[in-house]
């Protein structure tokens, strides 16, 4: 997808859209608001917005225990994913998930998942879907640099490569896996080095830099459409938090962060590049930032003012409410 | 009606069932170039070569394949080739597959059939003769199905395909060749009620998969010393008809539970603790459980049939029961 002064506005607002849902959450867990575990994805802005910004609605995305960036770029309302962090019976799950378990269906995001590589073959299962049905739907699973290490990253990257799938596999190399620094645990620098072992083709790019990750992204997505199958790709990135809140971060250097946080933040590299082209003025970047900002505010209030959830629904969800061979949606009856 | 192996009633499920529906598909080991290990699978390659999907040996990734697709509007029907390969599965079957409708709130839906032969059959040792019916009752979210008899394998495996959650569906494999009559046309029975094989006065015997035929053998035997047995085949484990089988037991004041699996901790034990807490004040004497000793299978035939329990441990068991 090309870029236009448009499109770019966009991408500038989501990424802002992720950061400043993302530190209000990290605020309203101090508050003691939001509990439980809450990944940041702060400044890791540029690869969920890179690639999801050559998505349809249609399309499928599937992410890991640090995903409110990608549900937010694939189009999740602010305000619903908030009431779900609050454990409001209005989030996106009814407050039954939680910040590693988001979904949304009605974008086709098919949901966080709090087991790392666990999405990796599903994304393969729901290309697999496509192709059967014969639309171009595209899949794209993200996930991070530790997924990488794990089986289900070669068993369902194999079967995508195997079948040819449409689908576009995100590696998120953050550096760290959890507590560890990568290259204490791998052989490998680079994940995308791994594509050569499915002959898929395997790209390397600066996940800081929000117009490259598009461009890389828009070619994968682009092959997967049209039939060309997987792409392997790996976004070398960097999490400005600790893997969650309340991490020491013992195992980095403050000057690392602050160095990362001065000179590549996303959002910051991509300004600059916009206004270098003249895409965006001074008042522009204020009315985005402001707007955002307001977009925030709302979502707080909506959390703040819903519901929990009421007790009869610790039961229900469990299986669909009708268990009859009459209750499946799209079935063709004879 | 007419008389058909368990697995031709289980491929002829497959075979309507695929006709009936494109979103179907069937994906596994060896399903399409040796019909899988026990030919359940054979011909459909033939009938349906867009739908079938033959994998490299990867458990894990056809299993996240399966709950993908379902997740994005399909119906998989999963082959695992022995049961106890599923462990290599275990995240997918069970944080995933199980969990997805609960954790989105509702909005996913894994209608997925997870196909597994499982039990002795082939001397094949601790590797491929597991069962593990009660791992799975255990995750909520799961559907545990075991037919006994090839009409029942049919109905269900068609009644699973179609149910929007996920089904385990246990094939016992030493019953593949059994015979049995099918009913003919659109043939679907309910998950979850159980079926009163056998009517009787005097004490109740619940059984799971191959465990119903010896029952009814160890009834027959069991007029003899003057008992009167009632049979439930209990079919499905998960949901369990509770119903039937309490009512039953109320009625007879006796109850003796049999699985295949180890009795320590296995399906058996959910029965007779769902036994003893609703039918106490109307039992006459204990529940007992008859099944396996706690071991893994063994190679040897000499060991094997003192693991897997066959006629007289049920009735030795109906009899202790009555006394």
């Amino acid at each position: 997808m090309a870029l236009s002064p448009e499109l770019c506005k966009k991408m500038y607002t989501d990424m802002w859209r992720i950061r400043l849902f993302e530190e209000e959450a990290n605020r309203q867990t101090s508050l003691g608001s939001v509990v439980g575990a809450l990944h940041m994805y702060c400044g890791e802005e540029a690869v969920a917005v890179g690639v999801c910004s050559n998505l349809r609605d249609d399309d499928y995305v599937l992410g890991t225990h640090r995903s409110h960036g990608h549900c937010l770029a694939k189009g999740a309302e602010s305000h619903r994913m908030m009431a779900e962090l609050f454990g409001k019976a209005t989030g996106t799950c009814g407050g039954k998930g939680g910040s590693m378990h988001i979904a949304d269906f009605s974008l086709n995001m098919l949901g966080a998942n709090g087991i790392v590589g666990a999405g990796i073959a599903p994304a393969t299962g729901a290309a697999l879907a496509s192709k059967l049905r014969g639309t171009d739907q595209v899949s794209v699973c993200f996930f991070g640099d530790g997924a990488a290490a794990r089986g289900t990253f070669h068993e369902g990257i194999g079967l995508g490569a195997l079948w040819k799938l449409p689908v576009v596999y995100v590696c998120e190399n953050n550096q760290y896996q959890q507590w560890v620094p990568r290259m204490n645990v791998a052989v490998l620098d680079s994940v995308a080095d791994m594509a050569g072992s499915y002959a898929i083709p395997g790209v390397s790019v600066d996940g800081q830099n929000l117009v490259e990750v598009h461009e890389v992204a828009g070619e994968a997505v682009e092959r997967a459409r049209k039939g060309g199958g997987p792409t392997l790709i790996e976004a070398r990135t960097y999490r400005f938090y600790g893997h969650s809140l309340g991490d020491e971060e013992q195992y980095r250097s403050s000057e690392e962060v602050d160095e990362m946080r001065t000179n590549h933040d996303p959002i910051q590299t991509f300004l600059l590049t916009m206004m270098e082209q003249d895409w965006l003025t001074e008042e522009e970047d204020m009315e985005i930032q402001n707007q955002v900002k307001d977009e925030i505010a709302e979502a707080v209030k909506f959390a703040e003012e819903s519901p929990y959830p009421t007790p009869d629904n610790v039961t229900t969800d469990v299986l669909a409410p009708e268990q009859s061979d009459k209750s499946r949606p799209g079935e063709v009856a004879r | 009606m007419r008389t058909l192996t368990f697995s031709e009633a289980l491929r002829e499920a497959l075979h309507e069932e695929m006709e009936r529906d494109e979103t179907i598909f069937v994906i596994g080991e060896d399903v399409i170039t040796h019909g899988g290990p026990y030919k359940v699978t054979d011909g459909i390659a033939e009938r349906f070569p867009e739908r079938i999907f033959e994998t490299p040996i990867a458990e894990a990734g056809i299993m996240g394949v399966g709950v993908g697709a379902a997740m994005a509007g399909m119906n998989p029907v999963v082959e695992i080739m022995y049961m106890d390969f599923v462990t290599c599965a275990m995240d997918e079957v069970v944080n995933q597959a199980a969990k997805m409708r609960y954790m989105t709130g509702g909005q996913a839906s894994v209608p997925m059939v997870i196909r597994l032969p499982c039990g002795v059959g082939r001397l094949l040792a601790a590797q491929h003769s597991q069962i593990m019916e009660s791992w799975f009752m255990h995750v909520p979210g799961l559907q545990v199905v075991v037919p006994s008899t090839p009409g029942d394998a049919k109905g269900l495996l068609k009644t699973a395909i179609r149910s929007p959650d996920p089904v385990l569906f246990f094939e016992y494999k030493r019953i593949y060749t059994s015979t049995g009559e099918v009913p003919d046309g659109d043939h679907t029975i309910p998950l979850g009620q159980a079926k009163i094989c056998r009517e009787g006065e005097d004490a109740t015997v619940v059984a799971i998969g191959p465990m119903v035929q010896k029952s009814l053998e160890a009834a027959v035997l069991l007029e003899d010393d003057g008992y009167d047995v009632e049979v439930v085949d209990a079919r499905s484990l998960s949901p369990l008809d509770t119903e039937t089988i309490c009512e039953s037991v109320s009625r007879t004041g006796h109850a003796v539970v049999c699985g295949e699996d180890s009795s320590f901790a296995g399906a058996a034990s959910e029965i007779a603790a769902v036994i003893g807490e609703n039918c106490f004040r109307d039992l006459k004497g204990p529940v007992v459980r008859v099944g396996s000793p706690h071991v893994p299978m063994p190679f040897s035939s000499e060991l094997v049939k003192h693991v897997v329990p066959e006629v007289p441990d049920i009735t030795e068991a109906v009899s202790r029961v009555m006394m």
